[in-house]
């Protein structure tokens, strides 16, 4: 088997006596599509934001194409443009329009030109449906067409992988649909992904491989097809039955 | 009526001083708001840099704080009048000096002015949310990149009306700067009304100046506010038919002749 991008080998993230995370190991290679599954508070965001080092792990080793980034002097910026992110809450910045969200980055940290930019960001914005919308501002968008411009701001990047945290929980439930299509058309285009969702038919329908997260340890992981239609543990058929029955 | 003949006395013999006087203190005033708003800004953004991982680094940076904090509370916890003389005449003491009023006036407005705004720059940054800072990180950004082009431009949003708010003060309060012999316009008011004796008139012709270029600033500062804010409204593109957005209130439809 190739070299895996990410790799995470015994992770643990403590917030003062709270242990979050109690020894988390996964990979990710290319085209993988993981979802992480679990109830709140299991620390599955927790993870993903260990994993983009916007917390930073309390032990563990987290590492892409093989080198540590936990390491004194890894510079981070370069790698948080490599491995993006999509958030909760979508964090667009309310300072600009949609168009420049997609731009920004692009210019400041990749040093593209803005002419080169500004393409790039018109074809992934009529990608993802936002095309009319490139003169607006976060402030007059509904939160799916927010969520699917920070989608687009984070594919401008091009990152070879894309977290996504909860994208759709903040989402009234007529926009979580527009959004699942986009992600799952980019899982269809070989994205990598690492998807921490309550949205079970995406996971099932979608990933390669499904992590179910109970109290900071991996309750068990497998294929869609193991985890759902035959879970091994208690736990995993006791959370998977609360929420199949609804 | 004497009174109005007064005025007039006082106007025709001084009225280009106190035109004179009134300029000095809009452009201290000005120039020392700028020059105070960019002290503003290093030392708000220096005291919202977050403590750095390795020892050494993150002493430095208490060491940084700490003298930041002392000029702060120094400058905003004493009064102009008498930061006034200090500088002025300290910088004799030591040997130094001004060369002109001017030199001496624009340090000391800078400087006050610095310190409030330190404090103002600092709670704007503190009023954006965490998240604009973790985006800006997320796609790569490092914190000074994020500051200058995601926090800033929206704290600076948030306290364009504090700025305001000490530009007008310090059209009024430059009138302390007398003490050291600026020209501006209370000096004037003053060497006029000693000449004349025409106190109460002259008191007057200030009174009404002063109201006019604090009214005049409040206004371009509404003006510049509204700029800042943005646009209302967005235009879709290549979607110039669609009813529905047309009519939904966020469309604006180009008027003949508007530049864009």
């Amino acid at each position: 088997m190739s070299q895996p991008i990410l790799q995470v080998q015994n992770l643990c993230k403590t917030f003062g006596n709270h242990r979050v995370l109690k020894g988390i190991d996964m990979q990710v290679h290319a085209g993988d599509v993981v979802s992480i599954i679990g109830s709140s508070g299991s620390g599955k965001s927790t993870l993903l934001r260990c994993i983009n080092l916007l917390e930073t792990p309390t032990s563990g080793s987290i590492t892409f194409h093989g080198e540590e980034v936990t390491a004194p002097g890894f510079r981070q910026a370069p790698y948080r443009a490599k491995v993006g992110m999509v958030f909760q809450s979508f964090y667009l910045f309310d300072n600009m329009t949609v168009l420049e969200n997609c731009m920004v980055g692009q210019v400041k940290v990749l040093k593209k030109d803005k002419q080169a930019a500004k393409q790039t960001a018109l074809e992934l914005l009529e990608q993802v449906g936002m095309g009319p919308y490139i003169a607006a501002r976060p402030s007059q968008l509904s939160g799916g067409q927010k969520q699917r411009v920070a989608i687009a701001r984070a594919l401008a990047m091009q990152p070879e992988v894309l977290l996504f945290d909860e994208p759709t929980s903040a989402l009234d439930p007529e926009m979580v649909g527009e959004v699942l299509e986009v992600m799952r058309t980019l899982a269809k285009s070989g994205m990598t992904m690492l998807v921490v969702t309550h949205e079970m038919a995406f996971a099932r329908d979608v990933s390669s491989h499904v992590m179910f997260l109970s109290e900071g340890v991996i309750c068990e992981e497998g294929t869609p097809q193991e985890l759902f239609t035959n879970p091994q543990q208690e736990r995993t058929r006791e959370f998977l039955s609360r929420f199949m029955a609804r | 009526m004497e009174f109005i003949n007064d005025m007039q006395r006082a106007l025709q013999q001084y009225g280009t001083q106190y035109l004179e006087g009134a300029g000095n203190t809009l452009l201290l005033a000005l120039v020392g708001t700028i020059a105070g708003c960019l002290i503003g800004f290093v030392v708000g953004t220096v005291q919202s840099i977050p403590l750095p991982q390795s020892k050494g680094k993150r002493g430095l940076m208490y060491v940084v704080r700490g003298l930041l904090r002392i000029y702060v509370e120094v400058f905003r916890g004493t009064p102009m009048i008498v930061q006034s003389v200090f500088i002025y005449y300290g910088a004799f003491y030591l040997g130094g000096g001004f060369s002109s009023p001017w030199s001496a006036g624009i340090l000391v407005v800078s400087i006050n002015t610095g310190a409030y705004m330190a404090e103002t720059v600092r709670g704007g940054i503190l009023s954006i949310d965490p998240g604009q800072m973790e985006g800006a990180k997320a796609i790569g950004m490092t914190h000074t990149q994020a500051m200058v082009n995601v926090i800033l431009p929206q704290a600076l949003r948030n306290i364009v009306p504090q700025i305001g708010n000490n530009f007008i003060i310090n059209i009024k309060d430059t009138s302390v700067l007398s003490v050291i012999s600026f020209a501006d316009l209370f000096f004037v008011h003053k060497s006029v009304s000693g000449s004349l004796y025409l106190y109460f008139p002259s008191a007057v012709i200030t009174m009404v100046i002063y109201l006019t270029m604090t009214l005049l600033a409040s206004f371009l500062l509404r003006r510049w506010e509204a700029y800042l804010a943005g646009d209302d409204n967005y235009e879709m593109v290549n979607r110039p038919n669609d009813t529905l957005e047309q009519t939904s209130g966020l469309y604006r439809a180009k008027t003949k002749g508007e530049k864009r």
